[in-house]
């Protein structure tokens, strides 16, 4: 099991990397899919296959399809790649990275002495998962749903403002 | 939605219907005698060539596929020294068959012309020559046109009368 | 040591069988829209025109691989994988026979439902790393009709993970003993199959690859054995959604008389049909018709279904 786990979370600190440095807006992208179905494989492995399917389903299958969906929009040519591979010179970088490294260094430390049990602890099953969203969480569940309503409603009234004076004169057209 | 199931159905009992496919080349399709097909050259009743030469085919060709040569035999009656008809171009309209003074160029309802080389689409003058009249039975352009040809002189030709001698005071 | 012998045994047939089933169904497709259409279809070489399998794949592998040059090389090579993988990964935890699953999961709904998301990619990648504004577009089209009908899948089947009280598909299939879930999901099922439909992009919802309007859509510019393995890819996906619908709605392996593995193929063979027929008789409905459809109507009733489903559900065990 342990080498599977260190396996799986090179993946995703490789890949991880490699979406933070590659100059290909769509490359980076493909990079983020990787890092998240390895980050899947590590929730998995450590008793909560639901939430290792959401982080599929949701982050590789759904969200990045919509950032993809907008890169492509975008239509960023050689020219963007060259732009950012501008950007990637050193003292861009290199505040980041010192940052990044004591971090690094931190969780390190408090692996080697011996962190709380991480891997191995009781599997979370969908029902288990369930029982707390609308148990012990309903109220949250509830707040978030009035947010993402009200989201929708938002968009949908954006979009409908913008339609206003092409429907108005469809009506006019008609006898 | 319901007229979506509705066509599905429909389409779906087109499985069982009679099917349409005629399996060529075992079974063929009926092409009408007046089809427009593979051009041939006919003969006269006599066996002699119709063809006689006037270009009037190549001239009315859209594509330019027919081309010929005029010649004429010791009694001055006009015949092609050569035919030649590239299949490759022709686009069977049936245009050199109504220009044809003489009924001697026709479409024949036959399409079967697959070549493994493309040189093979010319045909020349003995590929297209046929040994019969082809559609019009019986006719003969030189037993009916007014020119003195040998043998045959001037107003012997089938519903001609004599030639009227201008120098005569004669009824 | 038999148990892992076993798994492997399955494993190899089930590889071997999707993948010439894929090749068997260019035929059957082909023989099957001719006969809808009047027509009787490629009936020449061997026994019922069957050997036209094998003349179809000499001729796709033995075409050129080309590879244009104004393309993105790794994406453009990675795309077609993508669609094989997802979809021979997805057979992983269909129940074909009782106890011959290869990887019993408890969570396989959402495991299919994951890999069926992951697919999206192999059209959209395709379609970008073509460089070519058809292919663009078809991959544009895909991603939005794909991630659209994912949620109206994922929440039709949400009927049946409640009546059946588990997200394992052999519990499910365990589930139907009294009754098959058509029955009581029927609304389900038909938002499951249409969704089923959007996601294969067969027709009438192959706008990624609608011919009169992008030439190919998003394989525009693949040839040879990349294009055939999109081609495979599809009709693999058609076969996994019709195993699923089995599975889920229809009772999977139950049955009288036959051997359980029989009334597997038997149901899963009909669905095929049923695509076939579908993409004979209906004609493709305009891009905002889909998505005004799918998310005016199917997405209300998809909840709806859920929402009587859980209420049934509670009703009945309290």
């Amino acid at each position: 099991m342990n080498t599977v786990f260190f396996i799986a979370a090179g993946v995703a600190v490789i890949s991880t990397l490699l979406v933070i440095c590659h100059s290909n807006a769509v490359h980076a992208l493909l990079y983020l899919i990787i890092s998240f179905s390895a980050v899947a494989v590590i929730f998995y492995l450590m008793g909560a296959p639901f939430v290792a399917a959401l982080e599929v389903i949701i982050y590789a299958g759904a969200i990045i399809v919509l950032f993809l969906f907008v890169v492509m929009m975008l239509n960023l040519g050689p020219v963007a790649t060259a732009q950012e591979k501008a950007w990637l010179q050193p003292r861009m970088w290199i505040g980041p990275s010192i940052l990044g490294a004591i971090l690094l260094a931190l969780t390190v430390s408090l692996l080697w002495r011996g962190a709380p049990t991480a891997a191995g602890g009781a599997e979370v099953g969908p029902r288990q998962v369930g029982a707390a969203l609308f148990g012990v969480y309903l109220l949250a569940v509830q707040l978030a749903a009035l947010l993402m309503l009200a989201g929708l409603v938002g968009a949908s009234h954006l979009r409908r403002r913008e339609l206003l004076p092409e429907s108005e004169t469809k009506t006019e057209l008609l006898p | 939605m319901l007229s979506i199931l509705k066509s599905v159905w429909l389409v779906f009992l087109h499985l069982f219907r009679r099917k349409i496919t005629i399996q060529y080349p075992e079974e063929k399709a009926y092409l009408a005698p007046r089809y427009r097909g593979r051009i041939v050259l006919t003969r006269d009743p006599d066996g002699g060539e119709r063809c006689v030469a006037c270009y009037l085919c190549a001239v009315a060709c859209p594509v330019d596929c027919i081309a010929l040569g005029a010649t004429e035999d010791e009694h001055g009656r006009r015949y092609p020294e050569f035919f030649r008809i590239n299949f490759s171009r022709c686009i069977n309209c049936g245009f050199c068959e109504e220009a044809c003074p003489t009924y001697a160029i026709q479409l024949i309802p036959d399409v079967e012309m697959a070549e493994y080389q493309r040189q093979n689409m010319v045909y020349e003058k003995k590929d297209l020559l046929i040994d019969g009249e082809g559609k019009y039975h019986g006719y003969n352009f030189y037993r009916v046109a007014g020119l003195a040809i040998g043998g045959k002189d001037k107003g012997e030709a089938e519903k001609e009368s004599p030639p009227v001698d201008p120098k005569s005071l004669l009824p | 040591m038999s148990d892992v012998v076993f798994k492997l045994v399955l494993i190899a047939t089930v590889l071997l069988v999707i993948l010439h089933l894929a090749g068997f169904l260019i035929w059957v497709e082909r023989r099957l829209l001719a006969l809808l259409q009047d027509r009787l279809g490629p009936n020449r070489a061997g026994p019922l025109g069957l050997f036209i399998i094998v003349a179809d794949i000499i001729k796709i592998f033995t075409k050129e691989d080309w590879i244009p040059p104004f393309i993105d090389k790794p994406v453009f090579v990675a795309a077609p994988m993508i669609i094989m993988v997802t979809a021979l990964l997805s057979f992983a935890i269909v129940p074909f026979a009782p106890g011959a699953v290869i990887l019993d999961l408890d969570i396989g709904v959402l495991l299919f439902l994951g890999l069926s998301s992951m697919g999206i990619y192999n059209v959209i990648l395709a379609g970008w790393a073509s460089n070519n504004k058809y292919a663009l577009l078809g991959g544009l089209r895909m991603a939005a009709q794909m991630f659209s009908y994912e949620v109206f899948m994922g929440l039709s089947l949400m009927g049946v993970v409640t009546l059946a009280g588990s997200f394992n598909l052999s519990a499910i299939v365990h589930a139907q003993r009294e009754g098959w879930f058509i029955v009581p999901q029927f609304l389900g099922f038909l938002i499951f199959f249409i969704a089923a439909l959007g996601e294969t992009h067969r027709l009438p919802f192959d706008m990624p690859e609608a011919e009169s309007e992008l030439i190919a859509g998003y394989h525009t510019e693949y040839s040879s054995m990349k294009f055939g393995m999109f081609f495979v890819g599809e009709y693999i996906s058609v076969t996994l959604f019709s195993a699923l619908m089995t599975t889920f709605f229809f009772g999977g392996w139950l049955g009288p008389v036959l051997p359980p593995l029989a009334w597997f193929c038997v149901k899963t063979a009909g669905f095929i049909v049923v695509f076939i027929v579908l993409r004979a008789a209906l004609p493709r409905p305009r891009y905002d018709q889909l998505f005004a459809f799918g998310w005016k109507f199917i997405l209300p009733a998809a909840l709806l279904n859920l929402v009587v489903t859980g209420a049934l559900v509670l009703w009945k065990s309290s």
